[in-house]
């Protein structure tokens, strides 16, 4: 076993892996890493199952100190790494060598980078899943739901990989403005239609009031015309418009069911890109139906099965 | 009944049963939970029935999925006989730990224990957990005891708290923020991570609330103390 000390840490910084399934039902959120895309790297660079646990670091301000000379990985948001003085630019595994510190300091482009080690960082499953969900209690490193903090110690067992790089072309670029694919369903029929023409013709500015939970979005009023709805399952990257008439998309860490109407949920990919931008970034929505949409996801997992 | 596959999400399909939230539509929810399991087997991510709806996650491609459900709940009748674990849940009703009791009955003109009578007097079917690991949303109460959520939540409910919120009621499993009306407490465990199932309550069950003294609630391992 191997050994990292967390030197610094914030609240945004937590192990995560896919997430819970199979408890929907019993009121247990998903949990798991925003941008699945860039998880999906940090493990394939080690040779990892893609979604074993990665440690999720949004904005930056943090930092580890190996304990032994290490293979690890870094994918996604480019947040300044540095090996001491030295910047480490992501998509790559890199070694740190004992006593070398790795520090996540800010945002240079995207908002959440994995680092990810050789077979996954350990920690006990809690219902299937390492993922942290503070609200719920449950999974990261200590099992009870704790963000990392200083002075705990990250351990992993795998053995390491010579280091490597994901091809320049398979990277997702984190652009200024992206078009979010989503498919259309749920109550779309039910609103109103110059809210549906806003929907998928109009800029959506990011809101500060985000989290794990959701990210609001600012825009023109959307009208809902339905009856009242009465709660149901939520699916993740569900695109709920509440009284205000200002969406929310829904994410990993959202309530399992609820009873505002939905335009549909974005897709995986949307979502991958979504979770890199800044609150302040504007997106635009575009409609897809779910059959093409799921075709497209198939296809964009091939990359990792070769 | 009718049977109604909506498209909620790349991989989710919502099954629509039902129009309104009624008890009689627990079995019927159930008995499509069943058949859905069986059918989907290990391409079943995740089943999240509610009041009138079953959201199926999967992994097959949509139109698969579509086909698996209509063929599952083809000539689909309620689960009557075993619908649902019935589960009998202490409660210590008193204004102490139900800071909503005398409230509720002054709006209503009854007696606290004409309230806690009503309230515990009927078996209420578990419509979805929700909100919280292991929160059930349980009804309908007697149309005296409706009441709206508080205008303001607290920061702080305390675990085992009982409440109610229009028609419904529910206890909550773990301290939270909520904003339903307090009438008292339980000191049953309702959510662990170490039980087989985890939630004691599961969709379908159904739930009669007892009542009883502070010292059986004592008894039973209830806290007192912890901030309603």
């Amino acid at each position: 076993m191997k050994h990292l000390r967390v030197e610094a840490s914030t609240p945004l910084c937590a192990l995560q892996d896919a997430g819970r399934f199979g408890v929907r039902h019993l009121g247990v959120t998903q949990g798991g890493a925003l941008d699945w895309v860039a998880m999906h790297w940090a493990n394939w660079l080690l040779g990892n199952a893609l979604q074993a646990p990665v440690v999720e670091v949004a904005l930056g301000g943090f930092s580890v100190v190996a304990q032994h000379d290490c293979v690890l990985a870094l994918a996604g948001a480019d947040l300044d790494a540095h090996i001491d003085d030295q910047y480490l630019a992501p998509w790559r595994s890199f070694t740190l060598t004992k006593g070398q510190r790795l520090t996540l300091r800010q945002p240079r482009r995207g908002v959440r980078a994995y680092l990810a080690a050789p077979g996954g960082f350990d920690a006990e499953p809690v219902m299937g899943s390492c993922a942290t969900v503070v609200r719920e209690g449950l999974g990261g490193v200590d099992g009870q739901g704790s963000v990392l903090r200083e002075g705990q110690c990250l351990s992993f067992a795998g053995a390491a990989k010579p280091i490597g790089e994901v091809p320049d072309r398979a990277r997702p670029e984190y652009v200024a403005k992206p078009t979010l694919d989503l498919v259309i369903g749920a109550q779309i029929g039910d609103f109103a239609g110059l809210s549906l023409f806003d929907a998928f013709n109009r800029d959506w500015t990011l809101d500060t009031r985000a989290d794990r939970m959701g990210i609001r979005l600012l825009g023109p009023p959307l009208v809902y015309q339905g009856p009242a709805m009465i709660s149901e399952g939520i699916p993740l990257g569900a695109v709920q418009v509440p009284p205000d008439g200002q969406p929310i998309v829904l994410l990993n860490d959202r309530q399992t069911i609820g009873g505002y109407p939905r335009l549909g949920a974005l897709t995986p990919l949307a979502l991958a890109q979504l979770a890199q931008c800044m609150p302040g970034a504007t997106v635009r929505f575009r409609p897809v139906v779910q059959e093409q949409a799921w075709r497209e996801q198939q296809g964009y997992l091939e990359r990792w099965r070769a | 009944m009718t049977l109604r596959i909506e498209v909620v999400g790349i991989d989710c399909l919502m099954v629509r049963l039902f129009e309104r939230i009624e008890e009689a539509n627990m079995p019927w929810v159930l008995a499509a939970s069943q058949r859905l399991q069986a059918a989907f087997g290990a391409h079943l991510r995740d089943l999240v029935p509610s009041y009138t709806t079953l959201m199926v996650h999967f992994d097959l491609a949509p139109a698969d999925a579509r086909c698996l459900i209509r063929q599952a709940l083809e000539g689909l009748q309620p689960d009557t006989d075993s619908s649902g674990c019935r589960h009998e849940i202490p409660v210590w009703y008193h204004a102490s730990v139900g800071p909503e009791l005398p409230v509720l009955a002054r709006q209503a003109g009854l007696s606290e224990a004409e309230v806690v009578r009503l309230h515990s007097e009927r078996d209420y079917p578990v419509f979805a957990l929700g909100f919280a690991p292991g929160f059930a949303f349980m009804g309908l109460v007697d149309e005296r005891l409706a009441t709206p959520r508080l205008s303001t939540p607290r920061k702080q409910v305390a675990a085992g708290s009982v409440g109610i919120a229009e028609r419904q009621t529910a206890a909550y499993p773990a301290v939270s923020p909520g904003g339903w009306n307090l009438i008292g407490r339980t000191p049953v465990r309702l959510f662990d991570r170490e039980r087989d199932g985890y939630s004691l309550l599961q969709p379908g069950d159904r739930v009669r609330f007892v009542a009883v003294t502070r010292q059986e609630f004592l008894a039973l391992g209830g806290d007192e103390e912890a901030q309603a």
